[in-house]
Protein backbone atom coordinates (compact mmCIF):
# COMPACT_ATOMS: atom_id res chain seq x y z
CA UNK A 1 0.00 0.00 0.00
CA UNK A 2 1.11 3.47 -0.85
CA UNK A 3 -0.20 6.62 0.78
CA UNK A 4 -1.64 9.12 -1.70
CA UNK A 5 -3.18 11.77 0.51
CA UNK A 6 -2.19 12.47 4.09
CA UNK A 7 -3.10 15.04 6.67
CA UNK A 8 -1.11 15.80 9.77
CA UNK A 9 -2.98 17.41 12.67
CA UNK A 10 -5.10 19.32 10.19
CA UNK A 11 -7.08 22.02 11.92
CA UNK A 12 -9.60 24.25 10.16
CA UNK A 13 -11.67 27.03 11.67
CA UNK A 14 -14.17 29.45 10.23
CA UNK A 15 -13.94 32.52 12.44
CA UNK A 16 -14.32 31.23 16.00
CA UNK A 17 -15.79 27.91 14.97
CA UNK A 18 -13.35 25.02 14.69
CA UNK A 19 -14.73 22.48 12.24
CA UNK A 20 -11.74 20.14 11.93
CA UNK A 21 -9.79 19.27 15.06
CA UNK A 22 -6.30 17.89 14.49
CA UNK A 23 -7.27 15.30 11.94
CA UNK A 24 -4.50 12.92 10.93
CA UNK A 25 -5.36 10.42 8.23
CA UNK A 26 -3.57 8.57 5.41
CA UNK A 27 -5.59 7.76 2.33
CA UNK A 28 -4.19 4.87 0.29
CA UNK A 29 -3.59 5.07 -3.43
CA UNK A 30 -6.07 3.46 -5.83
CA UNK A 31 -8.70 2.71 -3.25
CA UNK A 32 -12.10 4.04 -2.42
CA UNK A 33 -12.12 5.62 1.01
CA UNK A 34 -15.49 6.43 2.52
CA UNK A 35 -15.89 9.43 4.78
CA UNK A 36 -19.01 9.22 6.90
CA UNK A 37 -20.44 11.11 9.81
CA UNK A 38 -23.42 13.27 10.70
CA UNK A 39 -23.63 16.75 9.21
CA UNK A 40 -21.25 19.14 10.89
CA UNK A 41 -18.67 16.42 11.38
CA UNK A 42 -16.16 18.17 9.10
CA UNK A 43 -15.94 15.61 6.29
CA UNK A 44 -16.83 18.07 3.53
CA UNK A 45 -14.42 20.63 4.97
CA UNK A 46 -11.64 18.04 4.82
CA UNK A 47 -12.42 17.50 1.14
CA UNK A 48 -12.39 21.23 0.43
CA UNK A 49 -8.87 21.39 1.86
CA UNK A 50 -7.68 18.64 -0.45
CA UNK A 51 -8.98 20.40 -3.58
CA UNK A 52 -8.29 23.85 -2.12
CA UNK A 53 -11.86 24.93 -2.83
CA UNK A 54 -11.68 26.19 0.74
CA UNK A 55 -9.85 29.17 -0.75
CA UNK A 56 -13.25 30.59 -1.70
CA UNK A 57 -14.53 30.70 1.88
CA UNK A 58 -14.09 33.73 4.10
CA UNK A 59 -12.33 33.88 7.46
CA UNK A 60 -10.65 30.49 7.19
CA UNK A 61 -7.73 29.51 9.39
CA UNK A 62 -5.85 26.33 8.58
CA UNK A 63 -3.31 24.64 10.84
CA UNK A 64 -1.30 21.43 10.50
CA UNK A 65 -0.54 20.06 7.06
CA UNK A 66 -2.06 18.18 4.15
CA UNK A 67 0.03 16.37 1.54
CA UNK A 68 -0.42 14.60 -1.77
CA UNK A 69 2.37 12.17 -2.67
CA UNK A 70 4.23 13.45 0.36
CA UNK A 71 4.27 17.08 -0.75
CA UNK A 72 2.34 19.77 1.07
CA UNK A 73 -0.59 21.29 -0.81
CA UNK A 74 -1.21 24.15 1.59
CA UNK A 75 1.71 26.49 0.97
CA UNK A 76 1.46 29.72 -0.99
CA UNK A 77 3.79 28.22 -3.59
CA UNK A 78 1.08 25.73 -4.59
CA UNK A 79 -0.94 26.77 -7.63
CA UNK A 80 -4.53 25.78 -6.79
CA UNK A 81 -5.41 25.66 -10.50
CA UNK A 82 -2.78 22.99 -11.18
CA UNK A 83 -3.81 21.20 -8.01
CA UNK A 84 -7.43 21.03 -9.17
CA UNK A 85 -6.28 19.29 -12.36
CA UNK A 86 -4.89 16.52 -10.15
CA UNK A 87 -7.81 16.55 -7.73
CA UNK A 88 -11.21 16.38 -9.40
CA UNK A 89 -14.42 17.06 -7.53
CA UNK A 90 -18.01 15.94 -7.92
CA UNK A 91 -20.49 17.89 -5.82
CA UNK A 92 -23.68 16.82 -4.07
CA UNK A 93 -26.01 18.57 -6.48
CA UNK A 94 -25.19 17.92 -10.15
CA UNK A 95 -24.53 21.31 -11.72
CA UNK A 96 -23.95 21.05 -15.47
CA UNK A 97 -22.59 24.18 -17.06
CA UNK A 98 -25.29 25.76 -19.24
CA UNK A 99 -24.00 24.36 -22.52
CA UNK A 100 -23.98 21.08 -24.44
CA UNK A 101 -22.99 17.67 -23.07
CA UNK A 102 -19.87 17.74 -25.21
CA UNK A 103 -18.90 21.25 -24.15
CA UNK A 104 -19.31 20.31 -20.49
CA UNK A 105 -16.70 17.61 -20.85
CA UNK A 106 -14.47 19.71 -23.09
CA UNK A 107 -14.43 22.54 -20.54
CA UNK A 108 -11.50 21.26 -18.47
CA UNK A 109 -9.35 19.97 -21.37
CA UNK A 110 -9.87 23.23 -23.28
CA UNK A 111 -8.53 25.15 -20.28
CA UNK A 112 -5.45 22.95 -20.43
CA UNK A 113 -5.01 23.93 -24.06
CA UNK A 114 -6.54 20.93 -25.85
CA UNK A 115 -8.43 22.52 -28.72
CA UNK A 116 -8.68 20.16 -31.68
CA UNK A 117 -12.03 18.49 -31.97
CA UNK A 118 -10.85 14.95 -32.59
CA UNK A 119 -8.86 14.87 -29.36
CA UNK A 120 -11.75 16.41 -27.50
CA UNK A 121 -14.12 13.84 -28.97
CA UNK A 122 -11.79 11.05 -27.89
CA UNK A 123 -11.71 12.45 -24.38
CA UNK A 124 -15.48 12.83 -24.31
CA UNK A 125 -16.09 9.27 -25.46
CA UNK A 126 -13.55 7.79 -23.07
CA UNK A 127 -14.81 9.75 -20.05
CA UNK A 128 -18.49 9.18 -20.79
CA UNK A 129 -17.81 5.45 -21.07
CA UNK A 130 -15.98 5.44 -17.75
CA UNK A 131 -18.91 7.24 -16.15
CA UNK A 132 -21.37 4.70 -17.62
CA UNK A 133 -23.18 7.41 -19.56
CA UNK A 134 -21.92 6.95 -23.12
CA UNK A 135 -24.66 4.63 -24.35
CA UNK A 136 -27.37 7.00 -23.19
CA UNK A 137 -25.98 10.15 -24.78
CA UNK A 138 -23.72 9.14 -27.65
CA UNK A 139 -26.25 10.29 -30.25
CA UNK A 140 -26.92 13.67 -28.70
CA UNK A 141 -23.62 15.09 -27.48
CA UNK A 142 -24.54 18.50 -28.82
CA UNK A 143 -27.81 18.82 -26.90
CA UNK A 144 -27.98 20.84 -23.73
CA UNK A 145 -26.66 19.14 -20.62
CA UNK A 146 -29.55 20.72 -18.75
CA UNK A 147 -31.95 18.39 -20.59
CA UNK A 148 -30.49 15.28 -18.95
CA UNK A 149 -32.13 13.68 -15.93
CA UNK A 150 -30.65 14.23 -12.47
CA UNK A 151 -28.90 10.87 -12.44
CA UNK A 152 -27.48 11.42 -15.92
CA UNK A 153 -26.34 14.90 -14.96
CA UNK A 154 -24.42 13.53 -12.00
CA UNK A 155 -22.68 10.96 -14.23
CA UNK A 156 -21.93 13.78 -16.66
CA UNK A 157 -20.33 15.68 -13.77
CA UNK A 158 -18.24 12.59 -13.03
CA UNK A 159 -17.22 12.31 -16.71
CA UNK A 160 -16.41 16.02 -16.75
CA UNK A 161 -14.14 15.54 -13.74
CA UNK A 162 -12.46 12.53 -15.38
CA UNK A 163 -11.70 14.68 -18.42
CA UNK A 164 -9.22 16.62 -16.29
CA UNK A 165 -7.24 13.36 -16.05
CA UNK A 166 -7.00 13.68 -12.28
CA UNK A 167 -5.16 11.37 -9.91
CA UNK A 168 -7.71 11.87 -7.17
CA UNK A 169 -11.50 12.12 -7.32
CA UNK A 170 -13.42 13.62 -4.43
CA UNK A 171 -17.14 12.99 -4.32
CA UNK A 172 -19.15 15.01 -1.83
CA UNK A 173 -22.38 13.06 -1.25
CA UNK A 174 -22.76 12.50 -4.99
CA UNK A 175 -25.87 10.37 -4.66
CA UNK A 176 -27.78 12.35 -2.05
CA UNK A 177 -30.39 13.50 -4.55
CA UNK A 178 -30.50 10.41 -6.78
CA UNK A 179 -32.82 7.45 -7.11
CA UNK A 180 -31.55 3.90 -6.33
CA UNK A 181 -30.96 3.01 -9.99
CA UNK A 182 -28.87 6.12 -10.70
CA UNK A 183 -27.05 5.54 -7.42
CA UNK A 184 -26.20 2.00 -8.47
CA UNK A 185 -24.80 3.25 -11.78
CA UNK A 186 -22.54 5.74 -10.02
CA UNK A 187 -21.39 3.05 -7.60
CA UNK A 188 -20.61 0.67 -10.47
CA UNK A 189 -18.63 3.39 -12.20
CA UNK A 190 -16.65 4.18 -9.07
CA UNK A 191 -15.82 0.52 -8.44
CA UNK A 192 -14.39 0.26 -11.95
CA UNK A 193 -12.51 3.53 -11.63
CA UNK A 194 -10.64 2.80 -8.43
CA UNK A 195 -7.88 0.85 -10.17
CA UNK A 196 -6.74 4.09 -11.78
CA UNK A 197 -7.74 6.74 -9.27
CA UNK A 198 -7.66 7.44 -5.58
CA UNK A 199 -11.26 8.08 -4.65
CA UNK A 200 -12.72 9.71 -1.57
CA UNK A 201 -16.45 9.27 -1.20
CA UNK A 202 -18.25 11.41 1.33
CA UNK A 203 -21.63 9.98 2.12
CA UNK A 204 -24.33 10.00 4.74
CA UNK A 205 -25.41 6.67 3.43
CA UNK A 206 -23.46 4.14 5.51
CA UNK A 207 -24.75 1.26 3.39
CA UNK A 208 -23.22 2.85 0.32
CA UNK A 209 -19.87 3.20 2.08
CA UNK A 210 -20.08 -0.42 3.22
CA UNK A 211 -20.88 -1.55 -0.34
CA UNK A 212 -18.11 0.07 -2.29
CA UNK A 213 -15.36 1.50 -0.11
CA UNK A 214 -12.15 -0.27 0.89
CA UNK A 215 -11.47 1.98 3.87
CA UNK A 216 -13.92 3.84 6.02
CA UNK A 217 -13.44 6.86 8.20
CA UNK A 218 -15.96 8.02 10.75
CA UNK A 219 -15.97 11.69 11.70
CA UNK A 220 -17.83 13.29 14.54
CA UNK A 221 -17.85 17.00 15.45
CA UNK A 222 -14.63 17.67 13.60
CA UNK A 223 -12.70 14.72 14.93
CA UNK A 224 -11.66 11.52 13.22
CA UNK A 225 -13.17 8.91 15.53
CA UNK A 226 -12.30 5.73 13.69
CA UNK A 227 -10.44 4.80 10.53
CA UNK A 228 -9.80 1.30 9.28
CA UNK A 229 -10.65 -1.11 6.52
CA UNK A 230 -14.34 -1.05 5.74
CA UNK A 231 -14.67 -4.65 6.89
CA UNK A 232 -13.27 -3.85 10.30
CA UNK A 233 -15.22 -0.65 10.75
CA UNK A 234 -18.51 -2.26 9.86
CA UNK A 235 -18.06 -5.63 11.65
CA UNK A 236 -15.97 -4.86 14.69
CA UNK A 237 -15.75 -1.13 15.24
CA UNK A 238 -13.48 -0.20 18.11
CA UNK A 239 -15.44 2.88 19.17
CA UNK A 240 -18.98 2.72 20.49
CA UNK A 241 -19.80 6.01 18.70
CA UNK A 242 -18.97 4.40 15.37
CA UNK A 243 -21.14 1.42 16.14
CA UNK A 244 -24.06 3.63 17.18
CA UNK A 245 -23.74 5.68 14.00
CA UNK A 246 -23.56 2.66 11.71
CA UNK A 247 -26.57 1.14 13.39
CA UNK A 248 -28.47 4.39 12.88
CA UNK A 249 -28.83 5.28 16.55
CA UNK A 250 -27.96 8.88 15.72
CA UNK A 251 -27.12 10.82 12.64
CA UNK B 1 -69.84 42.44 4.19
CA UNK B 2 -67.55 40.02 2.45
CA UNK B 3 -67.41 40.16 -1.31
CA UNK B 4 -67.61 36.83 -3.08
CA UNK B 5 -64.03 35.85 -4.06
CA UNK B 6 -65.26 34.85 -7.49
CA UNK B 7 -66.46 38.39 -8.10
CA UNK B 8 -63.24 40.04 -6.86
CA UNK B 9 -61.34 37.55 -8.95
CA UNK B 10 -63.11 38.45 -12.15
CA UNK B 11 -62.96 42.18 -11.39
CA UNK B 12 -59.21 42.00 -10.79
CA UNK B 13 -58.72 39.95 -13.91
CA UNK B 14 -60.75 42.43 -15.95
CA UNK B 15 -58.79 45.38 -14.48
CA UNK B 16 -55.40 43.80 -15.18
CA UNK B 17 -56.48 42.99 -18.72
CA UNK B 18 -57.69 46.55 -19.22
CA UNK B 19 -54.38 47.93 -17.97
CA UNK B 20 -52.37 45.76 -20.32
CA UNK B 21 -54.54 46.66 -23.31
CA UNK B 22 -54.40 50.34 -22.36
CA UNK B 23 -50.60 50.32 -22.29
CA UNK B 24 -50.30 48.57 -25.61
CA UNK B 25 -53.07 50.75 -26.98
CA UNK B 26 -51.19 53.97 -26.26
CA UNK B 27 -48.14 52.59 -28.01
CA UNK B 28 -50.19 51.63 -31.04
CA UNK B 29 -51.91 55.04 -31.21
CA UNK B 30 -48.56 56.87 -31.08
CA UNK B 31 -47.04 54.70 -33.78
CA UNK B 32 -50.22 54.94 -35.88
CA UNK B 33 -50.24 58.75 -35.78
CA UNK B 34 -46.58 58.92 -36.71
CA UNK B 35 -47.05 56.47 -39.56
CA UNK B 36 -50.21 58.04 -40.93
CA UNK B 37 -48.62 61.48 -40.97
CA UNK B 38 -45.11 60.47 -41.92
CA UNK B 39 -45.24 57.38 -44.06
CA UNK B 40 -46.19 59.14 -47.32
CA UNK B 41 -42.87 61.02 -47.02
CA UNK B 42 -40.77 57.92 -46.74
CA UNK B 43 -39.19 56.44 -49.84
CA UNK B 44 -35.69 55.60 -51.01
CA UNK B 45 -35.04 59.16 -52.09
CA UNK B 46 -36.01 60.45 -48.65
CA UNK B 47 -33.58 58.06 -47.00
CA UNK B 48 -30.72 58.46 -49.45
CA UNK B 49 -30.75 62.12 -50.42
CA UNK B 50 -29.51 65.27 -48.76
CA UNK B 51 -31.86 67.82 -47.23
CA UNK B 52 -32.44 71.08 -49.08
CA UNK B 53 -33.56 74.44 -47.82
CA UNK B 54 -33.06 73.60 -44.09
CA UNK B 55 -34.85 70.30 -44.53
CA UNK B 56 -37.98 71.72 -46.12
CA UNK B 57 -37.27 69.54 -49.14
CA UNK B 58 -35.11 66.56 -49.89
CA UNK B 59 -34.15 63.69 -47.61
CA UNK B 60 -32.46 63.00 -44.32
CA UNK B 61 -29.39 61.01 -45.32
CA UNK B 62 -26.89 62.96 -43.15
CA UNK B 63 -29.17 62.63 -40.11
CA UNK B 64 -29.39 58.87 -40.57
CA UNK B 65 -25.62 58.59 -40.89
CA UNK B 66 -25.16 60.91 -37.89
CA UNK B 67 -27.51 58.81 -35.78
CA UNK B 68 -25.72 55.59 -36.64
CA UNK B 69 -22.28 57.09 -36.01
CA UNK B 70 -23.27 58.59 -32.70
CA UNK B 71 -25.13 55.56 -31.35
CA UNK B 72 -22.56 53.05 -32.55
CA UNK B 73 -19.51 54.92 -31.26
CA UNK B 74 -21.09 55.67 -27.87
CA UNK B 75 -22.12 52.05 -27.42
CA UNK B 76 -18.67 50.84 -28.47
CA UNK B 77 -17.12 53.13 -25.86
CA UNK B 78 -19.68 52.68 -23.09
CA UNK B 79 -20.10 48.90 -23.28
CA UNK B 80 -16.54 47.84 -22.39
CA UNK B 81 -16.32 50.60 -19.78
CA UNK B 82 -19.69 49.77 -18.26
CA UNK B 83 -19.41 45.99 -18.35
CA UNK B 84 -15.85 46.26 -17.02
CA UNK B 85 -17.04 48.40 -14.12
CA UNK B 86 -19.84 45.94 -13.42
CA UNK B 87 -17.39 43.00 -13.42
CA UNK B 88 -15.10 44.92 -11.08
CA UNK B 89 -17.96 45.76 -8.72
CA UNK B 90 -19.37 42.24 -8.59
CA UNK B 91 -16.33 39.98 -8.91
CA UNK B 92 -13.26 41.81 -7.77
CA UNK B 93 -14.39 43.76 -4.72
CA UNK B 94 -16.08 42.99 -1.47
CA UNK B 95 -18.92 45.24 -0.36
CA UNK B 96 -17.17 48.21 1.19
CA UNK B 97 -17.54 51.94 1.60
CA UNK B 98 -15.71 52.29 -1.70
CA UNK B 99 -18.10 50.10 -3.72
CA UNK B 100 -21.06 51.76 -2.03
CA UNK B 101 -19.65 55.13 -3.11
CA UNK B 102 -19.22 53.94 -6.70
CA UNK B 103 -22.71 52.48 -6.72
CA UNK B 104 -24.16 55.66 -5.23
CA UNK B 105 -22.38 57.67 -7.90
CA UNK B 106 -23.76 55.43 -10.63
CA UNK B 107 -27.30 55.70 -9.29
CA UNK B 108 -27.02 59.48 -9.09
CA UNK B 109 -25.62 59.74 -12.61
CA UNK B 110 -28.55 57.68 -13.90
CA UNK B 111 -30.99 60.18 -12.44
CA UNK B 112 -29.49 63.35 -13.94
CA UNK B 113 -31.60 64.94 -16.70
CA UNK B 114 -29.95 64.71 -20.10
CA UNK B 115 -29.84 68.48 -20.57
CA UNK B 116 -27.33 68.65 -17.71
CA UNK B 117 -25.12 66.14 -19.50
CA UNK B 118 -25.48 68.38 -22.52
CA UNK B 119 -24.38 71.43 -20.54
CA UNK B 120 -21.46 69.56 -19.05
CA UNK B 121 -20.42 68.30 -22.47
CA UNK B 122 -20.70 71.81 -23.88
CA UNK B 123 -18.57 73.38 -21.14
CA UNK B 124 -16.02 70.58 -20.87
CA UNK B 125 -15.65 68.94 -24.29
CA UNK B 126 -16.81 71.70 -26.64
CA UNK B 127 -15.28 74.72 -24.90
CA UNK B 128 -12.59 73.57 -22.45
CA UNK B 129 -11.09 70.80 -24.57
CA UNK B 130 -11.73 72.90 -27.71
CA UNK B 131 -13.49 70.12 -29.58
CA UNK B 132 -16.12 72.49 -30.86
CA UNK B 133 -19.53 71.15 -31.86
CA UNK B 134 -18.42 67.78 -33.06
CA UNK B 135 -19.29 64.13 -33.36
CA UNK B 136 -16.50 63.44 -30.84
CA UNK B 137 -17.97 65.77 -28.20
CA UNK B 138 -21.41 64.23 -28.79
CA UNK B 139 -20.10 60.68 -28.52
CA UNK B 140 -18.18 61.39 -25.30
CA UNK B 141 -21.16 63.13 -23.71
CA UNK B 142 -23.54 60.37 -24.70
CA UNK B 143 -21.10 57.73 -23.46
CA UNK B 144 -21.09 59.31 -20.01
CA UNK B 145 -24.85 59.55 -20.16
CA UNK B 146 -25.57 55.90 -20.99
CA UNK B 147 -22.79 54.48 -18.83
CA UNK B 148 -24.91 54.27 -15.64
CA UNK B 149 -27.61 52.25 -17.42
CA UNK B 150 -25.09 49.77 -18.77
CA UNK B 151 -23.32 49.45 -15.42
CA UNK B 152 -26.54 48.90 -13.50
CA UNK B 153 -28.12 46.36 -15.84
CA UNK B 154 -24.81 44.49 -16.30
CA UNK B 155 -24.19 44.40 -12.56
CA UNK B 156 -27.67 43.06 -11.98
CA UNK B 157 -27.21 40.41 -14.66
CA UNK B 158 -23.77 39.31 -13.42
CA UNK B 159 -24.95 39.18 -9.83
CA UNK B 160 -27.81 36.87 -10.74
CA UNK B 161 -25.49 34.19 -12.15
CA UNK B 162 -25.60 31.40 -9.51
CA UNK B 163 -22.50 31.09 -7.32
CA UNK B 164 -22.54 27.32 -7.87
CA UNK B 165 -21.71 27.75 -11.56
CA UNK B 166 -18.57 29.66 -10.59
CA UNK B 167 -17.64 27.02 -8.01
CA UNK B 168 -18.03 24.28 -10.62
CA UNK B 169 -15.85 26.22 -13.04
CA UNK B 170 -13.14 26.69 -10.42
CA UNK B 171 -13.28 23.00 -9.55
CA UNK B 172 -12.62 22.22 -13.21
CA UNK B 173 -9.34 24.13 -12.93
CA UNK B 174 -10.50 27.45 -14.34
CA UNK B 175 -8.95 30.65 -13.08
CA UNK B 176 -11.07 33.58 -11.97
CA UNK B 177 -10.84 35.39 -15.30
CA UNK B 178 -11.50 32.19 -17.28
CA UNK B 179 -14.57 31.63 -15.13
CA UNK B 180 -15.81 35.16 -15.74
CA UNK B 181 -15.13 34.93 -19.47
CA UNK B 182 -16.49 31.44 -20.11
CA UNK B 183 -19.26 31.03 -17.56
CA UNK B 184 -20.33 34.28 -15.93
CA UNK B 185 -20.47 36.61 -18.93
CA UNK B 186 -22.29 34.17 -21.27
CA UNK B 187 -24.87 33.49 -18.55
CA UNK B 188 -25.28 37.21 -17.94
CA UNK B 189 -25.35 38.09 -21.65
CA UNK B 190 -29.14 38.44 -22.07
CA UNK B 191 -29.25 40.94 -19.20
CA UNK B 192 -26.23 42.84 -20.47
CA UNK B 193 -27.74 43.02 -23.97
CA UNK B 194 -30.96 44.40 -22.51
CA UNK B 195 -28.96 47.22 -20.97
CA UNK B 196 -27.18 47.88 -24.25
CA UNK B 197 -30.51 47.96 -26.10
CA UNK B 198 -31.97 50.44 -23.63
CA UNK B 199 -28.87 52.56 -24.10
CA UNK B 200 -29.10 52.48 -27.88
CA UNK B 201 -32.69 53.61 -27.53
CA UNK B 202 -31.58 56.50 -25.34
CA UNK B 203 -28.77 57.43 -27.72
CA UNK B 204 -31.00 57.37 -30.77
CA UNK B 205 -33.79 59.32 -29.11
CA UNK B 206 -31.68 61.94 -27.34
CA UNK B 207 -31.89 65.58 -28.43
CA UNK B 208 -30.97 68.02 -25.65
CA UNK B 209 -27.54 66.62 -24.85
CA UNK B 210 -26.70 66.32 -28.54
CA UNK B 211 -27.66 69.79 -29.72
CA UNK B 212 -25.31 71.21 -27.08
CA UNK B 213 -22.35 69.02 -28.00
CA UNK B 214 -22.65 67.76 -31.56
CA UNK B 215 -24.44 70.80 -32.83
CA UNK B 216 -26.99 70.54 -35.59
CA UNK B 217 -25.12 70.84 -38.87
CA UNK B 218 -26.97 69.42 -41.84
CA UNK B 219 -23.78 68.32 -43.55
CA UNK B 220 -22.61 64.73 -43.53
CA UNK B 221 -20.15 64.23 -40.64
CA UNK B 222 -17.01 62.83 -42.27
CA UNK B 223 -14.64 63.05 -39.34
CA UNK B 224 -14.87 62.96 -35.55
CA UNK B 225 -14.40 66.72 -35.47
CA UNK B 226 -17.36 67.46 -37.77
CA UNK B 227 -20.66 68.69 -36.44
CA UNK B 228 -23.79 66.83 -37.45
CA UNK B 229 -27.31 66.06 -36.40
CA UNK B 230 -29.22 62.95 -35.52
CA UNK B 231 -32.71 62.08 -36.67
CA UNK B 232 -34.15 63.05 -33.30
CA UNK B 233 -32.45 66.46 -33.46
CA UNK B 234 -33.57 66.88 -37.08
CA UNK B 235 -37.13 66.10 -36.07
CA UNK B 236 -36.94 68.53 -33.18
CA UNK B 237 -35.63 71.39 -35.31
CA UNK B 238 -38.05 70.79 -38.19
CA UNK B 239 -41.00 70.76 -35.81
CA UNK B 240 -39.83 73.42 -33.39
CA UNK B 241 -38.93 75.96 -36.03
CA UNK B 242 -41.96 75.15 -38.12
CA UNK B 243 -39.85 74.22 -41.12
CA UNK B 244 -41.85 71.22 -42.27
CA UNK B 245 -44.13 69.02 -40.19
CA UNK B 246 -44.42 66.51 -43.05
CA UNK B 247 -40.66 66.01 -43.19
CA UNK B 248 -40.55 65.91 -39.38
CA UNK B 249 -43.03 63.03 -39.30
CA UNK B 250 -41.20 61.31 -42.13
CA UNK B 251 -38.04 61.48 -40.04
CA UNK B 252 -39.96 60.09 -37.07
CA UNK B 253 -41.09 57.10 -39.13
CA UNK B 254 -37.51 56.29 -40.10
CA UNK B 255 -36.48 56.74 -36.47
CA UNK B 256 -39.15 54.36 -35.18
CA UNK B 257 -38.35 51.81 -37.87
CA UNK B 258 -34.65 51.90 -37.06
CA UNK B 259 -35.32 51.36 -33.36
CA UNK B 260 -37.51 48.41 -34.31
CA UNK B 261 -34.74 47.08 -36.54
CA UNK B 262 -32.14 47.41 -33.77
CA UNK B 263 -34.44 45.56 -31.37
CA UNK B 264 -34.96 42.71 -33.82
CA UNK B 265 -31.21 42.31 -34.30
CA UNK B 266 -30.61 42.44 -30.55
CA UNK B 267 -33.24 39.76 -29.93
CA UNK B 268 -31.65 37.63 -32.63
CA UNK B 269 -28.24 37.89 -30.96
CA UNK B 270 -29.80 37.23 -27.58
CA UNK B 271 -31.54 34.09 -28.77
CA UNK B 272 -28.31 32.89 -30.35
CA UNK B 273 -26.41 33.25 -27.06
CA UNK B 274 -29.23 31.69 -25.08
CA UNK B 275 -29.35 28.75 -27.48
CA UNK B 276 -25.60 28.30 -27.29
CA UNK B 277 -25.35 28.57 -23.52
CA UNK B 278 -28.23 26.51 -22.22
Amino acid sequence: METKIATDKLRVSFGDLTVLKDVTINVEKNTITGFMGPSGSGKSTLISVINRMIDFENNVKIGGDATIDGRSILGDNINPIELRRRVGTVFAVPIPLPRSIFENIAYGPRLKGVTDRTSLHHIAEECLKKAFLWDEVKDRLSTSALKLSGGQQQRLCLARTLALKPEIILLDEPCSGLDPISTAKIEDALSELKSGYTIILVSNNTKQIARISDFSAFFYLGELIEYNTTDKVFTTPSESKTEDYIQGKFG
Amino acid sequence: MRINPRITNSVVRWLLNAQAYFTVGILIVIIAIIFVKGFPQVNFAFILSFPQDMGRHGGIFPAIVGTIQLALLSILLATPLGVGTAIFLTEYTRESAFTKLIRFGVESLAGIPSILYGLFGFIFFVIKLKMGWSLLAGVLTLTIMILPTIIRTSEEAIRSVPRQLRIVSYSLSASKWETIKKVVLPAAMPGILTGIMLSIGRAVGETAAIIFTMGSSLRLPLSLMDSGRTMAVHFYILAREGISMEKAYGTAVVLVLSILFINIIAYYIMNKTIARYS
